[in-house]
């Protein structure tokens, strides 16, 4: 065995006998850094983060080129962008709950936080609807009315598919068949929720306030 | 040697009681059906490689074809439409259909045995990955088949692409298999890069990994950050030719250029993502060959590293011909110049393993030592394209030809030959004959530099790229003539390979399990590898596991499961046993789900409908993909130990 | 006869330099590392599967490893000196004199060139079609555009290329030194017929091209002969007009090549000889000489044709 010191200790420690190492001790499931479902996901959120890197990239390439940027009609409203802002931020309380929930493998406490996630996510849904309405262009008048469009869209396709991630999960964890290790698919999509929030700020930022400066 | 093989088996003997057991959880069941819903990596990995050779062999036919219309002026073998058609899809087929699929397929077969594990970390994963490369390579020939290939060069450029120019669907299904060909592109590398940081052998610290595996670490993390820019913009333009968007018009405020910068940003790392897994290959096959490990294994790993990092820095040597702006360029022109160095070290690295070691100048060796040659003179014209002033006179024109040739054969493909060469006993349990392999590399190499090296003259000589013809005043008859008869000699020898590596599955000499006494994991256990690849996990206490281990140190892992298909997740820098893992049994649902992919995206070429309602399928297949069965729960359930 | 290499003005000269030295450096390499290959290999005691692998020797391994850092910085070091030559020639490409230059508008279409020749007076500009005359020893600026898709400006003997980009305007600066004809393919793949949309060069002392340009600037002469006066006439009434201009007569429009001097020029649609009878051929069908060209195809009858060609070989 190596005698490097360890920057991850590991959980349980393998067992020298004679030759082998032994490791039938070891858990059979492991949260974080420790699953691979937390390595496909951060793969999957580095895959995302660079497309919406790219399109706040493109809008400020095409805002650089153009001599009128917002075209007519103005910048997007900031009603339901910024309702939708406020309700996606407060959706990381019951998101962190239901992960802390996850990780004390509680299953009344993860059924009810994935609920509430839910619940919010189809509220953010229902209110992104409504941000189409007010960005006060259309996709096919100008690129500029093409770039709101699409940063808005990748978003949205994000979010709904986060959103029906969570509904599969919490009827799952409802319906069943359960084992430990669902309770770590919860912790992960817990953390890919973040990422959804988390993501939202730039591109609310680029969206909303890119054409008013 | 053999007692060290020895020791790596639990329990000693392949008759032992642990062997058939883990055979019985391991293996596929028999029939066409469990054949479709195989995760086994080994299989999976082969059929990669194979369908990868098939599109291969179609693109050469390809630039046969082409070869053909160029080897005399004013012919009229093919027209334009038609020759347009041909050079877009060998491009495309080429790039996207054979070079990455193959470079992942090889690391799909060899990477769990290399580090030690029995499969992948995402085996559904990866299993849906090749029926969406399979699908999504079929739609395209499809379309060419009904004269809807497409036509606008393998970068598809606007707006010759686009809504306007880019007439039919031609320019949609390039699009579409943007999207296919990426998407699995995406999905095995986050897959390997899983295994590679995560599912190692104990003892096998990053310092100990061997050097294909850093390789294709390197090559999937580029992979994770270039390819969704592709998919990006190949989607914009999509989005302007369907859906009337106009990131690409500039007359609504959007941009022709755009595009090259989406395209080229994703288009340099991507040479690369084929070229570091040759790398790769070279340098697992000089040590064998050279009976020492390799020189200065600490710059080649970092010489990988600093290639694929740096050349995310590269792609304006691209577009330097248009009116961005001059100083911009030249930091270009510095970067590409920089990147030759990591590749020089790594160069003069390889020279050092053999000028200090001891050779054995098998097959594998052989096609090394032409692909460095061929590499070499490759990596010296792109010096001479990397500058902006000399770039100007023979960017787009048969130059660029010659060197992108020269790179691409030196650093990959002759290095893949010598991978298949070396590994095609591992993999067949067969050897391929050694004579005929001397001869296959004789005409590959004649062949190769007979088509290529003319090609450097006809582009000072003014010949451009992409042209279906020439008038005879322009005097290129002769040096066209002699392309076109280098390329029926590498026909050839694509010939005898393919005969040789039938003949050799069928009826060539049997290998044992290290035939040629090779120091890395795969060669510890049988060949062809076991459905579970070894018996007993190995532990390593070396860089060079079969070669060498610390006395003392433990040899394998003991205590995994052997009725479920159980493995070992390990820590990422030192690869300490961390947390037991189920891998996920066969399934019919990654095929499914790809099928339904397949039909969306085509749908939507023909419907904005279909864009919208074409995705419930798929994701009706993922969800029952991810549904657990409930035998497999209370089986998991009974054993289960929480962290 | 590589063009690249047989430079007629200072741009590709330049550039033309720059080769020179890349490719003495890199030959140089080359050898040097193939020899140092060669020796590794032949020199090498051989081995087989067999034979036990070695650990090598510490001194051993630093000792090659000097040679190797050896290596490495010498490969800096040439690299370094082809940084700064090729910065160096990037400089001298953009030092090009520009007093007196002549002013040209070039527009690129699917798959000709439209070019206009600019002047300080508007009355004195003139356009012409698929080729560009130049006087030796005069810089000439030229502006880039394109109508349709990208294509790319490329004469090799007398500099490198310049994209046409739709959207943007570019310029590229040249100077022809050395008189003669020179070739100048489209450089950037533009659909069906990229193959055959040359640019015919042409340098001339300048005296010629004053000459030139003159005889360029004037209107087409009201012909005399009747069958000549029919072909005007048929041309004028008939499709030809919706898309060429022939300055003199009421035909104006700038879809297709201006045709008001078209007589004097070496080729047509840069796929034929300039012939009566490869004209002929070429209005009949033009999809026999170029497939995909966006000129459809003029079933004349015989004596409407020889009147057409007449008129058109007065357009000198």
């Amino acid at each position: 065995m190596t005698t490097r010191r360890e920057a991850t200790p590991a959980s349980v420690p393998a067992v020298r006998i004679g030759n082998a190492l032994d490791v039938s001790e070891l858990p059979t499931y492991g949260f974080s850094h420790r699953s691979l479902m937390w390595w496909g996901t951060a793969g999957m959120i580095a895959i995302e983060g660079v497309a919406f890197a790219f399109m706040i990239v493109v809008y400020f390439y095409l805002r650089a080129i153009s001599d009128t940027w917002p075209a007519a009609g103005g910048a997007p409203g900031l009603l339901w962008g910024t309702i939708n802002l406020v309700i996606i931020l407060a959706s990381s309380i019951p998101n962190f709950y239901t992960d802390r929930a996850a990780i004390d493998h509680d299953l009344p406490k993860v059924r009810r936080g994935l609920v509430i996630c839910a619940i919010f996510g189809l509220v953010l849904c229902a209110v992104r609807t409504l941000e189409f309405t007010t960005l006060n262009v259309r996709w096919d008048d100008s690129a500029y009315g093409s770039t709101v469009w699409m940063l808005l869209g990748l978003h949205t396709f994000n979010l709904v598919t986060d959103v029906l991630d969570t509904l599969v999960l919490t009827a799952l964890m409802y319906k069943g068949p359960l084992e430990g290790k669902r309770f770590v698919d919860v912790a992960e999509n817990a953390g890919y929720w973040e990422f959804v929030v988390l993501s939202w700020i730039p591109l609310y930022a680029v969206l909303y306030f890119g054409a008013r400066f | 040697m053999s007692t060290d093989l020895e020791a790596l088996r639990d329990g000693g003997g392949w008759d032992s009681v642990v062997a058939p057991l883990l055979d019985r959880t391991w293996r596929d069941k028999p029939g066409f059906i469990a054949w479709l819903c195989t995760v086994d990596h080994k299989a999976i990995g082969r059929r990669f490689v194979f369908t990868a050779a098939l599109f291969f062999f179609a693109a050469g036919v390809m630039g046969g074809l082409m070869r053909h219309q160029l080897a005399e002026p004013d012919n009229s073998l093919l027209g334009p439409d038609f020759y347009n058609q041909l050079f877009t899809m060998h491009g495309t087929t080429m790039m996207f259909l054979f070079a990455v699929p193959m470079m992942q397929g090889m690391s799909v077969y060899l990477i769990p045995l290399m580090v030690g594990t029995r499969n992948t970390a995402f085996p559904r994963m990866a299993a849906c990955s090749y029926w969406i490369y399979l699908f999504g390579g079929l739609t395209l020939f499809i379309a060419f088949a009904f004269n809807t290939g497409a036509d606008a060069g393998w970068f598809a450029y606007v707006p010759l692409a686009g809504p306007q120019y880019g007439i039919g669907r031609r320019a949609d299904f390039w699009n579409m298999l943007v999207n296919f060909t990426e998407a699995t592109g995406l999905m095995v590398a986050v897959d390997i890069a899983t295994v590679i940081l995560k599912m190692r052998a104990p003892g096998m610290s990053l310092q100990r990994m061997p050097l294909f595996v850093w390789a294709s670490l390197v090559t999937s993390i580029m992979i994770i950050f270039a390819m969704p820019t592709v998919m990006f913009g190949a989607n914009l333009v999509q989005m302007d030719r369907s859906a009337g968007t106009h990131f690409f018009n500039p007359a609504e405020g959007g941009d022709v250029l755009l595009w090259q910068h989406l395209f080229w940003f994703f288009g340099h790392p991507e040479v690369y993502f084929i070229f570091i897994p040759g790398l790769g290959f070279v340098s697992e096959i000089i040590p064998t060959f050279a009976r020492r490990p390799m020189f200065g294994y600490d710059a080649v790993v970092l010489s990988m590293i600093a290639t694929g990092f740096l050349s995310f820095g590269l792609w304006v040597h691209h577009m330097f011909a248009t009116n961005l702006p001059e100083l911009g360029k030249s930091f270009f022109t510095a970067m590409s110049f920089m990147i030759a160095i990591p590749t020089a070290v790594q160069m003069f690295c390889w020279i050092a393993t053999l000028w200090t070691g001891r050779l054995n100048l098998r097959s594998p060796l052989l096609f090394v030592l032409g692909g460095f040659i061929v590499l070499l003179i490759g990596g010296l014209t792109g010096v001479m394209v990397g500058s902006v002033p000399l770039d100007l006179q023979v960017h787009d024109t048969y130059f660029v030809v010659a060197h992108l040739h020269y790179v691409l054969i030196g650093g990959a493909l002759f290095p893949l030959m010598a991978a298949f060469y070396y590994w095609f006993p591992k993999v067949t349990g067969r050897l391929m004959n050694e004579r005929i392999a001397r001869w296959q590399f004789a005409l590959f190499f004649i062949g190769v530099n007979a088509t290529f090296f003319p090609m450097h003259e006809l582009g000072l000589n003014g010949m451009p790229r992409r042209i279906y013809t020439y008038a005879v005043e322009t005097g290129w008859g002769t040096l066209n003539m002699a392309a076109t008869i280098g390329a029926f000699i590498v026909d050839l020898s694509m010939l005898m390979f393919v005969i040789d590596a039938v003949r050799s599955f069928l009826r060539g000499q049997r290998a044992g399990a290290n035939p040629w006494g090779a120091s890395t994991l795969e060669w510890s256990t049988s060949s062809p590898p076991p459905p579970f690849n070894f018996i007993a996990l190995p532990v390593v206490s070396s860089r060079d596991p079969v070669w060498s281990r610390n006395e003392g140190a433990p040899t394998h892992v003991s205590g995994l499961q052997t009725s479920t298909r159980e493995g070992l997740v390990t820590t990422v820098l030192d690869a300490i046993p961390d947390v037991r893992y189920e891998y996920p049994a066969p399934t019919i649902w990654p095929l499914v789900a790809a099928a339904f992919i397949i039909l969306w995206l085509v749908w939507s070429i023909f419907s904005l409908q279909g864009a919208l309602w074409g995705m419930i399928p798929p994701a009706i297949a993922f969800i029952a993909w991810f549904w657990p069965r409930r035998d497999e729960t209370a089986q998991g359930a009974a054993v289960e130990k929480r962290p | 006869m590589s063009e690249v290499l047989a430079p007629g003005g200072p741009q590709a000269a330049h550039i033309a330099q720059l080769w020179w030295l890349m490719l003495a450096i890199c030959a140089f390499v080359f050898i040097a590392v193939t020899l140092a290959l060669g020796c590794a290999v032949l020199r090498a005691r051989r081995a087989t599967s067999e034979t036990a692998p070695e650990s090598p020797s510490t001194s051993g391994e630093k000792r090659v490893g000097l040679w190797v850092k050896a290596a490495a910085a010498l490969s800096m070091l040439l690299l370094v000196i082809l940084l700064g030559a090729s910065v160096m020639t990037d400089r001298a490409l953009a030092r090009l004199p520009l007093d007196d230059a002549l002013v040209v508008h070039v527009t690129a279409n699917q798959w000709w060139w439209d070019v206009v020749y600019e002047d300080a007076q508007p009355d004195r500009e003139f356009r012409t079609a698929n080729e560009l005359y130049l006087p030796t020893g005069r810089p000439v600026i030229v502006k880039l555009d394109a109508r349709d898709v990208i294509h790319s400006f490329w004469i090799p003997s007398l500099t490198g290329k310049k994209d046409l980009l739709p959207g943007r305007t570019t310029t590229i600066q040249f100077r022809a030194d050395k008189a003669g004809e020179y070739r100048a393919p489209c450089a950037e793949f533009c659909g069906l017929q990229h193959a055959f949309m040359t640019l015919d060069v042409v340098a001339l002392a300048p005296a010629s091209f004053d000459a030139w340009a003159d005889a360029h600037r004037a209107p087409a002469a009201t012909p005399s002969d009747p069958m000549e006066l029919r072909g005007r006439e048929l041309f004028v009434s008939g499709s030809c007009m919706l898309c060429h201009a022939i300055l003199g007569t009421s035909a104006n429009a700038r879809s297709g090549p201006d045709l008001t001097h078209v007589a004097s020029r070496a080729h047509l649609a840069s796929v034929l000889p300039n012939t009566p009878v490869a004209l002929a051929a070429w209005i009949t069908d033009p999809q026999v000489a170029k497939p995909g060209a966006n000129m459809p195809a003029h079933f004349l009858a015989d004596a409407d044709m020889r009147a057409l060609l007449a008129y058109l070989g007065t357009l000198r």
